[in-house]
């Protein structure tokens, strides 16, 4: 399949001080053609379409696009050239609706009511429904993507590029997605995706760049290789898998009954009658797509959010009105999503950051005085049995990757010996061998005998470790079934449906 | 083109090094600020700074270093404390004044009872508890209502202003003071005077409770559970909460000990130095004390030494005013200039400056 390129990229360098982040990149992408670009954490794919959408000039290297030179100086330039781009992190404006979000983006926008019919026309064309007059802050992740796809789309443009969209996305949306690329493509839209999904890569890409440490390691069609071979040229090494362990389950360690919560935020998700039970040596995973009240359950469970008494039980005990320190003691810990100022303090060492939930369980707190000491060896012994690479454990949070903070905040709380770990998103951003290693502990600490809720919008992390699955939409937690056996469909039907999405109706419609 | 590029992690030499780059940059500034107004700059600058260390009247000045500095390191220290962890008492010196007030309302009210051991720390009790009091004001309805304690703790120093002048006129007015606003003189109360510990030196309690309180900060921040916690709110106050900070306990404690602390310092003044409740007891330490603060660096011995510097320009600029003429509004602007370059050379700790064009993001 050769198509004529639309874009080349001829030897792209980009150094920041201490890291080469691209390494005298090249690849093209033909018209028409989806690419992917993949690789782990820190390979240098942001830094490249960041170079590609014009927000960091390159070092060295030149690009063309469509035949003549290409060298955006912002991504002002780069809109005009007709290169768009999807970010990962949505900046839509809650407090607006989905017409005034588009407007902001755009140089000249035109009349509210003139884009606001624009907005439907492309929406509908692409399959993407979308009422232009709702306030964004009561969308859901998946609708708040079409905001910015359409946004995208608006501008007509010839290279659109992707940054993880599936992430926030249930299967059924996720497949929705795929329609309307492939309805793109087959108008001679060029697609660059970024991801590390990679049975999406290979269901929906036609070419595959694959980075490693800044530079390209191979191109290769994906449709032709497995996705443990892609996922081993990302890592450059073989790949572990966890492996599953003997299932004895004990007596129930945490049980939650009919549990309320309102959310603090005006946009967040108020928790809504949960309930339910978590054996000793159980991993129970908990899906959902991002938004329907992960945040507000771990938060209820760490003990940052106060519940009724009775309502949150350990070990029979009631918790629920005890403070995070007061849960440690009694064996409940928890590791949030947001690694940098949540779990952990940026600014502060790793010693600091190893006191800062451990000082309670590792009696590192003597008359009100810490023993910085203990705090320091207790880092220490994270950083050597989750080979967290540092240089030591008087750096500071911050300057970890974050897979290897990851690997510290998820050690801290298991070397603690909890009796119920409950995390949210353990391998959020991580790299595969991370990633696998965060999910082996896991899975270690549930075999001794702990019981482990694993909160994750990764279905397929779901799948790998937990006993059960339960699904939790829009703050209501669906009753637990067995997990083994389990399909992506009826998963994705727990998961609460595409939220009424439709399909494309790819070759119904007119091209605008 | 100048552009700034964030700092990978903030510069530890920079932030060392900003107080220093302020203080020079603030003597080019305001020699040159002199220079506009008709006086010899490089006159103006040492007489500032040099002429109250190693001039000819360095001997009285000396002394004054240390009364001055006193008050400013206690309220310091507390406030940096609370800053540390982003509770911004800005209303020190109403707490100041109050404590003054309560601290010199119970040694009047002894007068003329002759018992130091009793009446003397009784005052000092009075005193940290006014400013305590005066404190919890902001905290209690920042705690209860989430009102702003930057808004609330402010404008009650002028509250705390007109009750001070209640006072001086009405009930601490000297009864044998011929109708003059204005207390008993509490230096001449034997019981209740706050005088000199080492003649010449400018060495009183109030001194020796600023160097306490420098330490303790220290030990504080450093090794106790609760000054970690400070340290946390400030730096990432969702960690805090996950580590189990509560915030309300926090804003509590942060504004109480800063309240108490500024209450200590208008009690040593009132029985020291100022000897008497009067209209114009406050001179502005309270506010002058946030600059100190963040001159150094929100750290205890970074404090002790901003708030000596502090006291010289005091000094000094008292000193310029009487044999140079210069206006007491420019002093001031002088020592605005300080705060105003130290913020603006803090930004070197986040960023590196960079010239040249790159492309804008």
């Amino acid at each position: 399949m050769s198509r004529p390129d639309l874009i080349g990229i001829d030897g792209l360098t980009k150094a920041y001080p201490g890291v080469v982040a691209n390494d005298g990149v090249s690849f093209s992408v033909g018209r028409g053609e989806v690419h992917a670009l993949l690789g782990e954490n820190g390979a240098g794919k942001s830094t490249l379409v960041k170079m590609i959408y014009g927000l960091v000039k390159p070092d060295a290297g030149q690009m063309t696009f469509a035949g003549t030179p290409y060298a955006p100086g912002s991504p002002n330039e780069a809109r005009a050239t007709g290169v768009a781009m999807v970010f990962q992190h949505f900046s839509l404006f809650e407090a607006l609706d989905v017409a005034e979000n588009v407007a902001l983006g755009m140089e000249n926008p035109p009349p509210m009511r003139a884009l606001a019919s624009q907005i439907r026309d492309v929406s509908e064309t692409y399959g993407l429904p979308l009422d232009p007059t709702r306030l964004v802050g009561d969308l859901s992740a998946g609708e708040r993507q079409r905001v910015e796809i359409v946004r995208c789309l608006l501008q007509d443009p010839k290279l659109l590029i992707m940054d993880e969209p599936t992430s926030v996305l249930t299967p059924q949306e996720v497949e929705i997605l795929f329609e309307t690329l492939r309805k793109l493509q087959s108008e001679g839209t060029s697609i660059l995706y970024i991801s590390h999904k990679l049975e999406e890569i290979r269901a929906l890409c036609d070419g595959a760049t694959i980075l490693r440490l800044g530079k390209v390691v191979a191109t290769c069609d994906p449709r032709e290789r497995s996705a443990r071979e892609l996922a081993e040229m990302m890592v450059g090494a073989e790949l572990r898998t966890p492996t599953a362990r003997s299932h004895a389950m004990g007596d129930v360690a945490l049980s939650i009954k009919g549990l309320n919560l309102r959310s603090a935020s005006p946009f967040g998700t108020s928790l809504k009658d949960i309930s339910i039970e978590v054996r000793e040596g159980e991993v129970l995973g908990i899906g959902g797509v991002a938004g329907n009240g992960q945040d507000e359950l771990l938060g209820a469970l760490s003990g940052e959010l106060r519940a009724p008494r009775d309502a949150i039980l350990l070990g029979g005990a009631p918790v629920g009105h005890l403070g995070p320190n007061a849960r440690r003691k009694l064996g409940l810990l928890a590791a949030p999503e947001e690694r940098l100022g949540h779990a952990a303090a940026p600014n502060m060492s790793l010693t600091e950051n190893a006191a800062l939930t451990a000082h309670t369980r590792k009696g590192l707190v003597r008359n009100g005085f810490l023993d910085w000491q203990g705090a320091r060896a207790y880092a220490e012994e994270v950083i050597r049995d989750f080979d967290v690479r540092t240089p030591g454990p008087g750096n500071a949070a911050g300057a970890l990757s974050g897979g290897n903070l990851q690997k510290f905040v998820i050690g801290r709380e298991i070397l603690q010996k909890p009796k119920v770990l409950v995390v949210n998103q353990p391998t959020w951003g991580v790299d595969a061998s991370a990633a696998a290693a965060i999910r082996q502990a896991l899975l270690d600490l549930a075999a001794e005998g702990a019981a482990v809720i694993v909160i994750s919008q990764d279905l397929d992390e779901i799948m790998e470790i937990s006993d059960r699955f339960a699904a939790l939409n829009e703050g209501r937690l669906s009753a637990p079934v067995d997990a083994r056996g389990l399909t992506l469909e009826q998963i994705g039907l727990m998961l609460g449906g595409a939220h009424g999405m439709e399909v494309a109706h790819v070759g119904e419609e007119t091209a605008i | 083109m100048i552009r700034l590029e964030k700092r990978a992690a903030p510069s530890r030499t920079w932030s060392y090094l900003t107080p220093l780059v302020a203080v020079i940059a603030t003597m080019i500034a305001g020699g040159l600020m002199f220079a506009a107004l008709g006086k010899d700059p490089v006159e103006a600058i040492r007489t500032i700074f040099w002429d109250p260390l190693f001039g000819e009247f360095a001997f009285y000045y000396r002394g004054q270093l240390l009364v001055k500095a006193g008050p400013l390191i206690l309220i310091a220290i507390g406030l940096a404390l609370g800053f540390r962890a982003g509770i911004w008492n800005i209303g020190a010196e109403g707490q100041y004044i109050m404590g003054a007030i309560c601290g010199a309302a119970v040694g009047l009210a002894f007068y003329p009872m002759e018992a130091r051991w009793l009446i003397f720390p009784l005052m000092i009790l009075g005193g940290a508890v006014g400013g305590f009091l005066w404190a919890m004001i902001p905290g209690i309805l920042k705690t209860r209502f989430n009102t702003n304690e930057i808004l609330v703790s402010l404008l009650l120093v002028y509250v705390a202003e007109q009750i001070l002048a209640s006072m001086s006129l009405g009930l601490l007015r000297n009864p044998e003071g011929a109708g003059f606003p204005g207390s008993r003189n509490l230096r001449q109360y034997e019981s209740a005077a706050n005088n000199e510990l080492i003649a010449g030196t400018g060495m009183h309690w109030g001194v020796v409770a600023a160097l306490i309180a420098v330490i303790f900060a220290y030990i504080l921040l450093s090794r106790h559970i609760m000054g970690f916690n400070i340290r946390l709110t400030g730096e990432s106050p969702r960690a805090a909460r996950f580590a189990g900070v509560n915030p309300n306990r926090l804003i509590l404690f942060c504004l109480g000990l800063s309240g108490a602390l500024a209450g200590l310092a208008g009690l040593f003044e009132v029985a020291g130095p100022a000897g008497q409740i009067s209209i114009d007891f406050n001179v502005g330490y309270g506010f002058t004390a946030i600059i100190v603060a963040f001159l150094g660096r929100l750290h205890p011995i970074g404090i002790l030494l901003a708030g000596l510097l502090m006291a010289l320009t005091y000094i000094g600029g008292e000193a310029a005013q009487s044999s140079l003429g210069l206006p007491s509004a420019a002093i001031q602007a002088f020592q605005g200039m300080l705060l105003f370059f130290l913020l603006a050379f803090d930004v070197l700790t986040h960023f590196r400056v960079k010239f040249g064009r790159e492309a804008a993001a």
